[in-house]
């Protein structure tokens, strides 16, 4: 049970207030009809699964109904931050990979079944 | 004047109404607790709900001139004129809840339509759509956490605050007028679910519902 | 039943209980007595149970080895009553109360001589590990057939076959710090956390909170610790910001600091909760909380040693000899051999020694052991035997005897000769488990620690460990770290903490431990006496060795292999034992092997606590329109759509006999197309659309064009998702040039409301507009036949004339007096006016239109007759012809797709793939069967050719079917490939009873074909 920070209500609120709604940043073709079927079906069918650093999509559905986005620990299911629709991550896999550079590998890493 | 259909949904003439609990009065009853109780509750029947939407900026002044009261800009904010009879609720950045007395509702959209002229924004008569429902007594937070999944601790809670949230398997909106009331607007298809849930969630406070 | 029989290891003094009150209860059907303040176990061992339960899978007698939630064994089935019944109790958990009800779990037919003894003595030798995979998985048809005899002789448990009359809920807590277990570091913990103000919770598992201090025989400034405890719980009662929750379990770990604790509020008190004030008690709470900090102060499992015969009752841990003798009052025997690999386990003999029995020795693994409690044994007079352990009890249902001998633990072997101790107790301490469960929920790996012998819990953010479960062991040590923790936690929820001093504890020397996972045997492991190391699930240190032995390396494969740590008791007392084992077979290190991931829950959870209040007619809730109760009077038979209860149909009396629904159904159908129906429509979806670009908006999101609909007109529109297949459709209609109303099918409305907010928030925030549900809101009557203008001209002041209010237009104005809109759309085909009131009206217009409507035939319809009506005219439903691969080309509905909109409408794009332009789609038609007294049955598939070898290419299925009063036979609405060219061509439905029907396609429309109906 996540609890997540709405950065509309600017509270954290439990996660039966939200539902998800798959991967951020997914920006529908201008041109849809400039597309061919493989850029359409790219558009439409094909997502991201990370594993680690990943950006979702949230909405506060028994709250404010707002949609807003989730920059999520597919591991160890840290939310790192939420922001607001329009807005860009401040951490990404990228910023995560070079702050953890010589670090040794995560032992909060465990086996989810 | 914005080009939107009004519609004064309520009449002048003497029509039998029946509010959202009407039903489930009649199926569950309205338990009276024999002794002191310590949980009331109170349908506020007929009253008139307006969803108010725009920018916060579009909207306040309007709604300072006609209702009287500031627009809460903050989030989980509720305001409420000195008879606490008119409140308004932020519900979303866009969004707030208008609660006044029952047939004052489209006078005020009304001159909220005039006021704001061509100006974007949107108003819903949904008063037919909801009720709303009062707990007092020294058991209503503990009812409340059995009920919502938002934390009302009173240093959680404090009142002027309001939250829209999970109620049981339903939603519902929770505010707090003042230190011993806490209000719920109910859905009215969900209203006897929540009514029967609440009757049976207060069974061991002795609830006392109070018509 | 027989006489109560005396308490024999019952001590003349000591303990926490109230030797004044006399509590009496029954166990497998003997009449016992204990006291207020026992447990289950202690009460059974007080009376001199032995045996308790029959193991799993060898059926060998056992008895309580643990005080607590680690007891492998003591696992009963409760209640007095079939509704009382509860399975899976441990009875080191269960508090004793009069007329308390109990019975072994496993051990069917009876625990003392039981038929699977046999089974087991001679079976258990071919019962390997992995046996059930083996044996009983082939052939795979019979599995259903061995689990119910494994199951039962196994004994699981079962559930009651009674409603259970208890109430159960649910607590949604929110706190700054969750202290979970009230032991010496989870008190200190809460004492500090308490100090600053913050918001703090403490549960404990356990009767009374002070864990260890409770039976401790160390002093806390020089006095017995349960008198520290008790203050502290004074100055925590007080606090108001404090709420403590004994005999509270917390079974799971969640993301971000959720934690459920299970609270069982009344199962001290009886088999049901009292009643009290005419209202029955919850007997058990769950309590969801998130917590800001999380102190698991959980403490630690002491690890038995792994020997011959460990399982014979007799058996214990060390700790909970002294935890018996010194917090119940009793020592269960009479002569101890205590078998060591440390110096805490000294405390057992010592207790033992002090309550008056006999220690007949002290083996310690240790060549030299030295430290005060070694010493203060000496000082008794104890026979300590060191270098040594026990490798084996003898005695079948009770210890006879102790074979001792000397140990190499380096080389594994047993090196001396073997001397037999007579006694009736063995206690055995190899060390101690810190009780890392909870820690391991959230996925975090715990840490190997060399000095502690054991696992340290692997942390996530906003949790610590103290005490025990940190690996810290000395009193004092303990109370520090979990002051420090309390502090910690918080300070980081913004709460400074005053001072908290710490009481006094003693300083105690101790020598070090040594690692004893396995006591070797004079036989090798394989061919000696079985040495257990999973008690609950019969696993033995031989059954580990040949899992690595047939190649199994992983910890997890050999925890399947064997059913290590399976079940209710997630590896509680022998995951250790088996990891460090498999090391060995392995010839790996402990780290390196791992261990194995524990699972909620902790302990059971009764489905009781799980469901809490959701459940009988609270289950989900029930939506209802405001005409709900009419419904109800008229006898109506509710469908469920969604959650929302509508009349499905409206049997009624027809000479003392009430209607089949069929006769109901076509009683309704014909009145339609005959006279006039009325339909509560009200549970379509509403959705109020205003702004300047609602218009464009709405041309986006649906398929079909919106610029010229004029205000005061109405319009069918399909939704697509932007694969091009439909998803919803309904009427909108332009209330004013900026306003619309939009109408949703009855099951989509929230999610419906939820997708336009997400194209407008996130895709076209430029366009201004805004959307609000106004479902609720208006009560929806749909009056529908020949006669329903006339009825609607007696009760409304509306221009009802067919050119001024013609088809697809709405108007408002009074009906019954009440204001109203009237939109004339019809998804029956006939002449229908839809009247929308504001909700709080709805009942009073209603019976007004009854009133009247009687002269006129009016007749109530529900679901059923809607959607033989729709179907009759080839009506979609979205949901029954569509199932989200069906494009509107598919349906037939090209009429509905606005191909030239300037903006690329959410689905266009996608209708112009090559899948969706493929010729050979299913596509909707209607389908007659040549026999019309045939209904083909729903989702019956459908083929070309009938005479083609099975398997037959399928070719698509029925999507609706019904019998249609008004042409006196069956019809049906299907999806066929290519079906739009097949119009006149037959096809074949084969039946699974043998029979293969025959049908026409035909077009979708099979009534009134021009439409002229609705238009009159
Ligand atoms: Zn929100």
């Amino acid at each position: 049970m996540f609890y997540i920070y709405c950065p509309y209500c600017g509270e954290h609120r439990e996660e039966e207030e939200f539902h998800p709604k798959g991967q951020a940043h997914l920006e529908r073709p201008k041109e849809p009809e400039a597309c061919s079927d493989e850029e359409w079906g790219d558009y439409l069918f094909f997502r991201d699964n990370p594993r680690g650093v990943h950006h979702e999509m949230w909405v506060h559905a028994v709250g404010c109904r707002k949609f807003f986005n989730v920059t999520r620990h597919t591991v160890s299911y840290e939310i790192l931050e939420t922001y607001k629709m329009g807005e860009q991550p401040s951490i990404t896999a990228d910023s995560q990979s070079q702050a953890r550079e010589g670090a040794a590998v995560s032992q909060q890493e465990g086996v989810r079944a | 004047m914005s080009n939107a259909a009004t519609f004064d949904t309520r009449t002048e003439t003497a029509i039998p109404v029946e509010s959202p609990l009407a039903y489930s009065y009649r199926r569950s009853g309205a338990p009276q607790a024999g002794g002191p109780s310590r949980l009331q509750l109170r349908e506020r029947a007929m009253l008139g709900h307006l969803i108010l939407r725009g920018g916060a900026i579009v909207l306040d002044e309007a709604v300072r001139d006609v209702l009287g009261l500031n627009l809460p800009g903050q989030p989980q904010t509720l305001v409420q004129d000195a008879s606490g009879e008119r409140s308004i609720q932020w519900l979303s950045p866009d969004e707030w809840l208008v609660i006044v007395p029952g047939g004052e509702e489209f006078p005020l959209e009304t001159k909220l339509r005039e006021q704001l002229g061509s100006a974007h924004f949107a108003i819903s008569d949904v008063s037919g759509g909801q009720t709303l429902i009062e707990l007092s007594g020294e058991a209503a937070r503990e009812l409340l956490m059995k009920t919502v999944v938002y934390d009302v601790h009173p240093s959680h809670f404090p009142v002027g605050k309001g939250v829209t949230t999970v109620f049981a398997k339903a939603t519902t909106i929770l505010r707090r007028p003042s230190e011993d009331r806490w209000e719920l607007v109910i859905r009215r298809s969900f209203a006897d679910y929540c009514y029967r849930w609440l009757l049976d969630a207060g069974a061991e406070f002795g609830i006392n519902v109070q018509q | 039943m027989s006489q109560s029989k005396q308490q024999v290891y019952r001590l003349n003094t000591g303990g926490r209980i109230d030797r004044s009150r006399t509590l009496s209860f029954t166990f497998n059907g003997q009449r016992y007595q204990g006291h207020p303040g026992d447990t289950l176990a202690s009460a059974l061992l007080a009376n001199g149970i032995d045996i308790v339960n029959r193991s799993f899978k060898y059926s060998r007698p056992r008895g309580i080895v643990a005080a607590g939630a680690e007891e492998p064994n003591a696992i009963v089935q409760l209640g007095s009553s079939e509704a009382a019944q509860v399975p899976n109790v441990r009875a080191t958990q269960q508090a004793l109360y009069d007329g308390l009800t109990a019975s072994s779990t496993n051990g069917w037919p009876n625990v003392q001589r039981d038929l699977m003894g046999l089974f087991g003595k001679l079976g258990g030798q071919f019962m390997p590990p992995g046996f059930y995979y083996k044996t009983f998985m082939a052939p795979a048809s019979m599995w259903l057939t061995y689990e119910k005899y494994i199951r039962k002789a196994a004994g699981l448990g079962r559930s009651p076959m009674e409603a259970d009359p208890d109430n159960y809920d649910h607590f949604n807590q929110h706190c700054d710090v969750l202290v979970v277990g009230a032991g010496a570091a989870g008190l200190a913990a809460a004492l500090a956390a308490a100090r600053s103000g913050a918001r703090v919770m403490v549960a404990d598992e356990q009767e009374e909170m002070g864990g260890s201090l409770l039976a401790s025989r160390e002093t806390l400034e020089g006095k017995p610790a349960d008198q520290w405890v008790a203050r502290v719980l004074d100055e925590l009662a007080s606090c108001e910001n404090v709420t403590l929750l004994p005999r509270t379990t917390a079974n799971g770990y969640h993301d971000h600091n959720f934690v459920t604790l299970h609270e069982r509020r009344t199962e001290h008190l009886g088999d049901t909760a009292p009643v009290e004030n005419g209202h029955r008690q919850v007997r058990a709470r769950l309590h969801r909380v998130r917590a800001g900090q999380v102190i698991l102060s959980t403490g630690t499992h002491e690890r038995p040693l792994v020997y011959a015969g460990n399982d014979v009752p007799g058996n214990l841990l060390a700790g909970a000899v002294s935890t018996y003798i010194r917090r119940y009052g009793v020592a269960p025997g009479r002569k101890l051999v205590l078998s060591t690999s440390n110096d805490y386990g000294y405390r057992a003999a010592l207790d033992w020694k002090e309550a008056g029995c006999k220690v007949v020795a002290i083996v310690d693994a240790r060549e030299v052991p030295a430290g005060d409690w070694v010493d203060a044994a000496r000082a008794q007079g104890i026979k300590i035997i060191t270098g040594c352990a026990v490798i084996e009890a003898k005695g079948s249902n009770r210890v006879t005897a102790a074979r001792v001998a000397k140990i190499d633990i380096e080389a594994f072997k047993v090196t001396g000769p073997v001397q037999e101790l007579a006694c009736d107790t063995i206690a055995s301490s190899g060390g101690y488990s810190p009780v890392i469960h909870l820690a391991s929920h959230t996925g975090a790996r715990p840490t190997w620690r060399d000095d502690i012998l054991g696992f340290v819990p692997g942390l996530v953010k906003g949790v610590q460990a103290c005490g025990g479960a940190n690996g810290c062991y000395a009193l004092g040590d303990v109370l520090a770290e979990g002051v420090e923790a309390g502090i910690k936690a918080a300070a980081a929820m913004g709460h400074a903490v005053q001072t908290v001093t710490l009481p006094s504890a003693e300083r105690l020397q101790q020598g070090p431990a040594v690692a004893l996972f396995q006591v070797p045997h004079e036989k090798p492991t394989l061919r000696g006496p079985k040495q257990f190391v999973d008690l609950q699930n019969d696993v033995t240190a031989a059954g580990i060795e040949l899992a690595t032995r047939e190649g199994f390396e992983s910890i997890e494969h050999i925890k399947r292999y064997t059913a290590m740590g399976f079940g209710t008791d997630q590896g509680k007392l022998g995951n250790i034992n088996g990891m460090a084992i498999a090391a060995r077979c392995l010839n790996r290190s402990i780290p390196e092997v791992g261990t194995t991931v524990f699972r909620p829950n902790y302990t059971p959870v009764t489905f009781g606590a799980i469901v809490g209040r959701h459940c009988r007619d609270l289950f989900d809730p029930e939506r209802y329109t405001a005409l709900h109760q009419w419904h109800v009077e008229r006898g109506a038979e509710f469908e469920d759509v969604g959650q929302w209860k509508r009349p499905w149909y409206y049997p009624q009396k027809v000479n003392g006999k009430t209607e089949t629904m069929h006769e109901a159904v076509a009683r309704e159908c014909l009145a339609v197309r005959e006279k006039v129906g009325i339909l509560d429509a009200s549970t379509l979806g509403k959705i109020d659309i205003q702004g300047p670009d609602a218009r464009e908006f709405l041309a986006r999101i649906y398929t079909n064009k919106w610029e010229k609909l004029a205000v005061g007109k109405c319009r069918y529109g399909l939704m697509c998702k932007d694969d091009g297949m439909v998803t919803d459709d309904g009427v909108t209609s332009c209330l004013a040039e900026n306003h619309f109303l939009m109408t949703t099918t009855t099951g989509g409305a929230a999610a419906i409301l939820e997708w336009l907010e997400l194209w407008h928030q996130t895709e076209w925030p430029e366009l201004d507009v805004y959307f609000s549900s106004v479902t609720d809101h208006w009560a929806t009557m749909t009056i529908t036949g020949p006669e329903a203008r006339k009825l609607l001209a007696e009760i409304s002041d509306l221009d009802l004339d067919r050119d001024s209010f013609k088809f697809m237009d709405w108007r408002s104005g009074n009906v019954a007096g009440v204001p109203a809109r009237v939109y004339r759309i019809s998804f029956t085909g006939e002449l229908t006016f839809e009247i929308n009131v504001q909700a709080n009206y709805a009942m009073h217009v209603w019976q007004t239109l009854f009133k009247h409507g009687e002269k006129y035939g009016l007749t109530p319809y529900g679901t059923e007759t809607m959607h033989v009506l729709r179907a009759e005219k080839g009506f979609i439903i979205v949901g029954q012809e569509t199932d989200g691969s069906v494009t509107p080309e598919d349906l037939g509905m090209q009429w509905a797709i606005g191909y030239d909109k300037p903006y690329s409408w959410i689905g266009k794009r996608a209708l112009t793939r090559s899948d969706t332009k493929r010729e050979n789609r299913k596509q909707l038609v209607g389908l007659r069967p040549k026999d019309p007294k045939v209904i083909l049955e729903e989702g019956a598939q459908i083929v070309f050719d009938p005479n083609h070898a099975i398997p037959m290419p399928m070719v698509g299925h029925v999507t609706s079917s019904y019998y249609s009063p008004i042409l006196d036979s069956g019809f049906a609405l299907a999806v066929v490939k290519g079906g739009h060219q097949k119009l006149g061509e037959t096809v074949y439905l084969p039946m699974a009873d043998g029979q293969t029907f025959e049908a026409e396609i035909v077009s979708t429309i099979f009534y009134d074909p021009k439409g002229e109906r609705q238009n009159v």
